[in-house]
C-alpha cells in the first residue's frame, strides 16, 4: 500500500507528518512511502534525504492524492486553493487518512470522508491510556507547545525570568501564572522554572497538585469544597458558576501581582474558558506578557487574537496558534514517531495492510470515519478512580486523636510530676545527711553528667561507633582503682583480684583506643 | 609525687577526656580527639604509678604493659564488620574490672570510713559490684549474641519481668543486710550473693533482648560500665573517675535515647525485651502477593542508565562482607557521572554508626554518606536505590500500616524512587520478625544471592 505525504498548505505550518527516519521504518513494515516534493522543507528535511531512505517524491500535488492508499498529514484536510479542490476531493475513494481531525469541531468534514468512504484515523481523538502513550501526539505537542509558551514571553518580557543581585542593582525574579496544568502546562512550569522564574499555577483538577509541585511550581490553591474538576479521560470538565467565580477572584488577584500569564485551559469538545477578562489585563503592570496557548479555540484571554501578537493596555497578548509549528523539526520528529505508533499497530502483520479492528480500544477511539459512516464520538471512556483507603487503615478521627493527645499529656505531666518530687527528695536526703567528703564527689558528678550531656549531643552520628570505642577505652581508667590497691594489696585475694583487675581494664584502655584509631584513620573525604 | 600534683595530673586528664569526646563532633577532628584521650590516661596513669611506693609497683608495671599489648594485638586484628562484638566485649571487661575492685575496696578499704561516711562508701561498693556485674554478664551475653554464639532471638521466659523484679528486690534486701553487718565475713557473702543475682539478671536481661535492638542494647552497656566506674570513683573519693565515669555514661544514655528514637520505641520497652515475637499480624495479608526477580545484567543496565543511585546498606552487607564492593561500584558508577550516594539509618547494623565505619573502611567518601533525615526527601528523584541487606529499615509498613509492629519509626523512604533494587538472600524476615511489604511494591525488584556475590558481578558488570 502506498503512502501519501502532503506538504501542509495551512498558513504557517511548518511540520511535516513523516520524516526520513520514520519513513523508513514504515518502508519496513511493507508500505511504500511516496512524499510531495518539499514537503519537510519548512522542518529542514530536503527531498533527497526522503529518497535515500527508499522513499519516492511525488511528479506533483495532484498525483500524489490520487496515487496514495493511505494519506499521513498533520492539519485536518481543508480546500486547496491552488488546485481549487478540497483535499478530501483529492484523495482516492475508500482510502486511509491519518491526522488532526477535531471531530466535535469539524462534522462536515467528517460527514465529506464519510461521502468519499474514507477511513479517517482523528490523532486528536487518541484514547488517553497508558497503552496508547507512544501515539499520543497531543501530548507531545503540547509538551512542546508549553516549552515555546514560555521562550516567546521571554522574548516579549523586558526583564531577566531570574532574579540577579549585581553590581548594578537588583533585579526581581519574574513571577510566571500558569492556568491550567495539562501537558502544556506542566512543561511551561519546567521551562519557566529552569529559567529562573516563581511559578505558580493554577488547576481545577486537584489531581494534578502534585504533578505541579513536581515541577517545582507552587499550586494555588481554591478554598472550595469538594467540586473536582476531573472528568472522563483525565481531561477537565466544566465546573459550576460558584466554582467559577472564586476561581476568577483569584486570577484577578494573581493578575496584579504576577508578570508573566500563561493560560492553557481547554474542556474537551467545548469552546476555551474565558478566563482573562479585560479589567484583569488592565491591572497588571505594564510591560507584562500573557501568552494564550487557546487561543485557537478562542482564547482563554478576552483581548487574544488568535495567530496575532498584540498590545493592550501595555500588557503584550500573545496568541499565537502555531506554536509547535514554530519548532518545527522537534515538532515533526515526534509527530512523526506517534504516527509510526500509530501505523504499527494497524499493521500487526507487517505487510503494508492496514486492518482496521474496531474491538480494540485504542484504534476504535482514533476511527472517526469507517465504512462510510461517521463513527465519532466513540463509546465513553470511564472516569478516573482515586483507590479508596483500604478498610482499617483510616486515620483516626480528629476526636480520637485529641482525646489520645490529652491523655498522653496527662500521663507525661503525670510522670514528670512523681520524676521532680524524687529528685528534690534525693536532693533534700543527700544535703541534709550526706558528709561533706561526699558533698564534694557528688558536685563532680553532677557536673560531669552535665558536661557529658552537653558534649555528646554534638558528635555526628556517623562517629557514634568510634565514640562507643572511645568512651569504652576511657572508661578503662578504672584501672587507676584497681592500681591504687595492686599497691597496697595485703593478701593475696586482694592483690590476685586487683591485678586482674588492673590487666582486664589495660587491655580496655589499650585496645579501645587502639581500634578507635584505626577507625578514624578510615574515614578521609 | 605529692598529692597536689596527682590531683592536678587528674584535673588535665578529665580535661583531656572532655576534649577527647568534644572531638567526635566533627570528621576532622576526631583523630586529635582520639590523641587527647590517649594522653589523658597516659597522664593519670602515670601520675598513679609515680605516687604508688612499695612492692605493688612492678606487679602494676606488668598487669598494665600486658594487659595494654593484649588489647592492642586484639584491637589490630578484629575486623570493622565484628566490631560490634569487640566493643560488648571490652564493656564486660570494665564490669569485671568493677567487681573486682568493689570487693578489694570492701576488704582492704584504701582508708578507713566512719559513721555516715562508712555507710555511704558501703553503698557506693554495693551499687559498684551490682552493676559492674550487670555489665559485665550482660556484655558477654550481647556479645555472644552479636558474634552468632548465642541465638540472637530474644528468649522471653514466662514472668520474666517478675523474675527481674525479684532479683532486685532480693539485691535491695541483700544491701540492706550488707550494710548492717559489722562481720566482714557476713558482709563478704552479702556481697557474694548479690553478685551472683546482679550476673544472673544481667544474663537474662540481654537474652531477653532480639537481635534488631542490639545497637540500644550495646550503648546501654556502654552507659553501664560508665556508672560502675563513677560509683568506684565515689568508694575510693577518685573525682577522675567520678567524672569519667559521668562521661561515659552520660554518653552511652545519650546513644540509647537516639537509637529508641530511630525506632520509635521507647526506651523500658527495648529494656524490657522481648520485641519481635508478636508480630506476624500483617504478614498474613500479603502471602499472596508476588515479588519481581531481576538479575544482575538488568541492574547493571539500570545502574548504567541512572542519574542517580542511593545505596542503602544494612547488617546484611556487613554479614557478607560486600562493603569494599560496594565501594568499587561508588567509584565506577561516580567515574561515570552518577550521582552516587548512601543512606544510613540510625539502627542500622548492630552499633550506632555501624554503617558508617564500615563504608568508612572500605574508603568511601564520607561526604556521600548521609543520614536518614538528610536524604528521605531526595528518594522521589532517585533513579535507583540499591537496598543491600535492610530490611526493616526501609520496611514501608512502619509508615503505611497502623498495625504493624513497627509501625511509626522513621524508616528510610526508598519506595519513592523510581526503582528499588533489593540484595537479599531469601525472602526471611528482619530482625523484627516483621513482614516486608517493600519486596511486593511494582517498583521493587529482588536480586537473590550473597550480597558479596552479587555486588562483585555487578562489579564486574559495571567494568565491562
Amino acid at each position: 500500500m502506498k503512502l501519501g505525504i502532503p506538504k501542509e498548505i495551512f498558513t504557517d505550518e511548518r511540520r511535516v507528518a513523516v520524516t526520513p527516519p520514520s519513513a523508513h521504518k514504515l518502508i519496513d513494515l511493507g508500505y511504500e512511502v511516496i512524499v510531495e516534493a518539499g514537503a519537510g522543507e519548512a522542518a529542514h528535511y530536503r527531498d533527497a534525504a526522503y529518497e535515500a531512505v527508499g522513499a519516492s517524491i511525488a511528479v506533483d500535488t495532484r498525483s500524489l492524492w490520487q496515487e496514495a492508499d493511505f494519506i499521513l498529514k498533520v492539519r485536518a484536510p481543508i480546500e486547496n486553493p491552488s488546485l481549487g479542490a478540497h483535499e478530501v476531493d483529492l484523495m482516492k475513494e475508500g482510502a486511509f487518512l491519518a491526522s488532526y481531525i477535531w471531530p466535535a469541531q469539524n462534522p462536515k468534514l467528517l460527514e465529506k470522508l464519510a461521502a468519499r468512504n474514507i477511513t479517517a484515523f482523528a490523532i486528536d481523538s487518541l484514547p488517553r491510556i497508558s497503552r496508547a502513550q507512544k501515539m499520543d501526539a497531543l501530548s507531545a505537542m503540547a509538551n512542546i507547545a508549553g516549552y515555546r509558551a514560555v521562550i516567546e514571553a521571554a522574548n516579549h518580557f523586558g526583564r531577566f525570568f531570574t532574579g540577579q543581585v549585581t553590581a548594578a542593582g537588583k533585579v526581581p525574579p519574574a513571577k510566571v501564572m500558569v492556568i491550567g496544568a495539562g501537558v502544556a502546562g506542566l512543561a511551561a512550569v519546567g521551562a519557566a522554572n529552569s529559567l529562573g522564574a516563581v511559578v505558580r499555577a493554577f488547576d481545577t483538577r486537584l489531581e494534578v497538585k502534585e504533578q505541579i509541585e513536581s515541577m517545582g511550581a507552587e499550586f494555588l490553591e481554591l478554598d472550595f469544597g469538594e467540586e473536582e474538576g476531573s472528568g472522563a479521560g483525565g481531561y477537565a470538565k466544566q465546573m459550576s458558576d460558584e466554582f467559577i467565580k472564586a476561581e476568577m477572584a483569584l486570577f484577578a488577584e494573581q493578575a496584579k501581582e504576577v508578570d508573566i500569564i500563561i493560560t492553557t485551559a481547554l474542556i474537551p469538545g467545548k469552546p476555551a474558558p474565558r478566563l482573562i477578562t479585560a479589567d484583569m489585563v488592565k491591572s497588571m503592570k505594564p510591560g507584562s506578557v500573557i501568552v494564550d496557548l487557546a487561543s485557537e479555540r478562542g482564547g482563554n484571554c478576552e483581548l487574544t487574537e488568535p495567530g496575532q501578537v498584540v498590545e493592550q493596555h501595555g500588557v503584550t497578548v500573545i496568541g499565537y496558534t502555531d506554536l509547535p509549528s514554530r519548532m518545527a523539526k522537534v515538532a515533526s520528529d515526534l509527530y512523526a514517531t506517534n504516527l509510526f505508533h500509530l501505523l504499527t499497530e494497524l499493521t500487526p502483520e507487517k505487510n503494508g495492510e492496514p486492518q482496521v479492528n474496531m474491538e480494540d480500544d485504542v484504534i476504535r477511539g482514533l476511527t472517526v470515519v469507517h465504512g462510510g459512516d461517521v463513527t465519532w464520538p466513540p463509546p465513553q471512556p470511564e472516569a478516573p478512580v482515586s483507590p479508596k483507603p483500604a478498610p482499617g487503615t483510616e486515620e483516626p478521627s480528629a476526636e480520637q486523636k485529641e482525646a489520645a493527645r490529652k491523655e498522653s499529656a496527662r500521663r507525661s505531666l503525670i510522670g514528670k510530676g512523681v520524676l521532680l518530687l524524687v529528685t528534690v527528695a534525693a536532693l533534700y536526703g543527700v544535703g541534709a545527711h550526706a558528709p561533706e567528703s561526699f558533698l564534694r564527689h557528688f558536685t563532680v558528678f553532677v557536673l560531669a553528667c552535665f558536661i557529658g550531656w552537653q558534649v555528646i549531643w554534638n558528635v555526628t552520628p556517623s562517629l557514634h561507633t568510634p565514640l562507643m570505642s572511645v568512651t569504652n577505652a576511657i572508661s578503662g581508667i578504672i584501672v587507676i582503682g584497681a592500681m591504687l590497691h595492686l599497691a597496697q594489696a595485703e593478701s593475696v585475694a586482694v592483690g590476685i583480684m586487683a591485678f586482674v583487675a588492673v590487666l582486664i581494664a589495660s587491655i580496655n584502655v589499650g585496645g579501645g583506643f587502639r581500634v578507635t584509631h584505626r577507625m578514624l584513620k578510615m574515614f578521609r573525604k | 609525687m605529692s598529692t597536689g600534683l596527682v590531683s592536678v595530673a587528674y584535673v588535665v586528664a578529665s580535661v583531656l577526656f572532655i576534649l577527647s569526646l568534644g572531638g567526635l563532633s566533627h570528621q576532622e577532628s576526631a583523630r586529635r580527639g582520639n590523641l587527647y584521650g590517649v594522653a589523658g590516661i597516659l597522664i593519670a596513669l602515670i601520675a598513679t604509678v609515680a605516687n604508688v611506693s612499695g612492692g605493688g609497683l612492678i606487679a602494676i608495671v606488668i598487669a598494665v604493659l600486658v594487659g595494654a599489648s593484649v588489647g592492642i594485638a586484639i584491637a589490630n586484628k578484629v575486623e570493622m564488620t565484628q566490631m560490634p562484638q569487640l566493643v560488648a566485649l571490652l564493656h564486660s571487661f570494665v564490669g569485671l574490672a568493677a567487681v573486682f575492685v568493689g570487693f578489694a575496696g570492701y576488704i582492704e578499704p584504701l582508708k578507713v570510713t566512719v559513721g555516715t561516711e562508712h555507710t555511704i562508701k558501703l553503698v557506693e561498693i554495693f551499687v559498684g559490684i551490682f552493676i559492674g556485674a550487670i555489665t559485665f554478664t550482660g556484655s558477654l551475653v550481647a556479645c555472644g549474641k552479636l558474634d552468632g554464639r548465642i541465638d540472637s532471638k530474644a528468649l522471653t521466659l514466662p514472668g520474666r519481668h517478675l523474675m527481674n523484679l525479684a532479683a532486685v528486690v532480693v539485691s535491695v534486701l541483700l544491701g540492706a543486710w550488707f550494710l548492717g553487718t559489722e562481720s566482714l565475713a557476713l558482709g563478704l557473702i552479702a556481697l557474694v550473693l548479690m553478685t551472683l543475682i546482679a550476673c544472673v539478671l544481667g544474663i537474662h536481661l540481654i537474652m531477653a533482648i532480639g537481635g534488631a535492638d542490639m545497637p540500644v542494647v550495646v550503648s546501654m552497656l556502654n552507659s553501664y560500665s560508665g556508672w560502675a566506674a563513677a560509683s568506684i570513683g565515689f568508694m575510693l573519693g577518685n573525682d577522675l573517675l567520678i567524672v569519667t565515669g559521668a562521661l561515659v555514661g552520660s554518653s552511652g544514655a545519650i546513644l540509647s535515647y537516639i537509637m529508641c528514637k530511630a525506632m520509635n520505641r521507647s526506651f523500658i520497652s527495648v529494656i524490657l525485651g522481648g520485641f519481635g515475637q508478636t508480630s506476624s499480624s500483617s504478614a498474613a495479608a500479603d502471602s499472596d502477593q508476588s515479588v519481581h526477580e531481576t538479575t544482575v545484567d538488568e541492574v547493571c543496565e539500570e545502574l548504567r542508565n541512572a542519574e542517580s543511585v542511593i545505596i542503602v546498606p544494612g547488617y546484611g552487607m556487613a554479614v557478607a562482607q560486600a562493603q569494599s564492593g560496594v565501594s568499587d561500584m561508588t567509584k565506577l558508577l561516580r567515574e561515570r557521572g552518577v550521582n552516587v550516594r548512601f543512606g544510613i539509618h540510625p539502627v542500622a547494623g548492630r552499633l550506632p554508626g555501624h554503617m558508617n565505619v564500615l563504608l568508612a573502611e572500605a574508603h568511601v567518601p564520607y561526604d556521600i554518606v548521609l543520614e536518614m533525615d538528610e536524604i528521605n526527601d531526595d528518594f522521589p528523584d532517585t533513579d535507583v536505590v540499591l537496598v543491600i541487606g535492610a530490611n526493616d529499615t526501609v520496611n514501608p509498613a512502619a509508615a503505611e500500616d497502623p498495625g504493624s509492629p513497627i509501625a511509626g519509626m522513621p524508616v528510610l523512604e526508598v519506595w519513592k524512587s523510581h526503582q528499588v533494587v533489593i540484595l537479599k538472600r531469601g525472602m526471611a524476615t528482619g530482625y523484627s520478625g516483621v513482614e516486608n511489604p517493600l519486596f511486593f511494591k511494582d517498583n521493587a525488584r529482588m536480586l537473590f544471592g550473597d550480597a558479596k556475590d552479587s555486588i562483585d558481578k555487578l562489579v564486574s558488570g559495571l567494568r565491562g
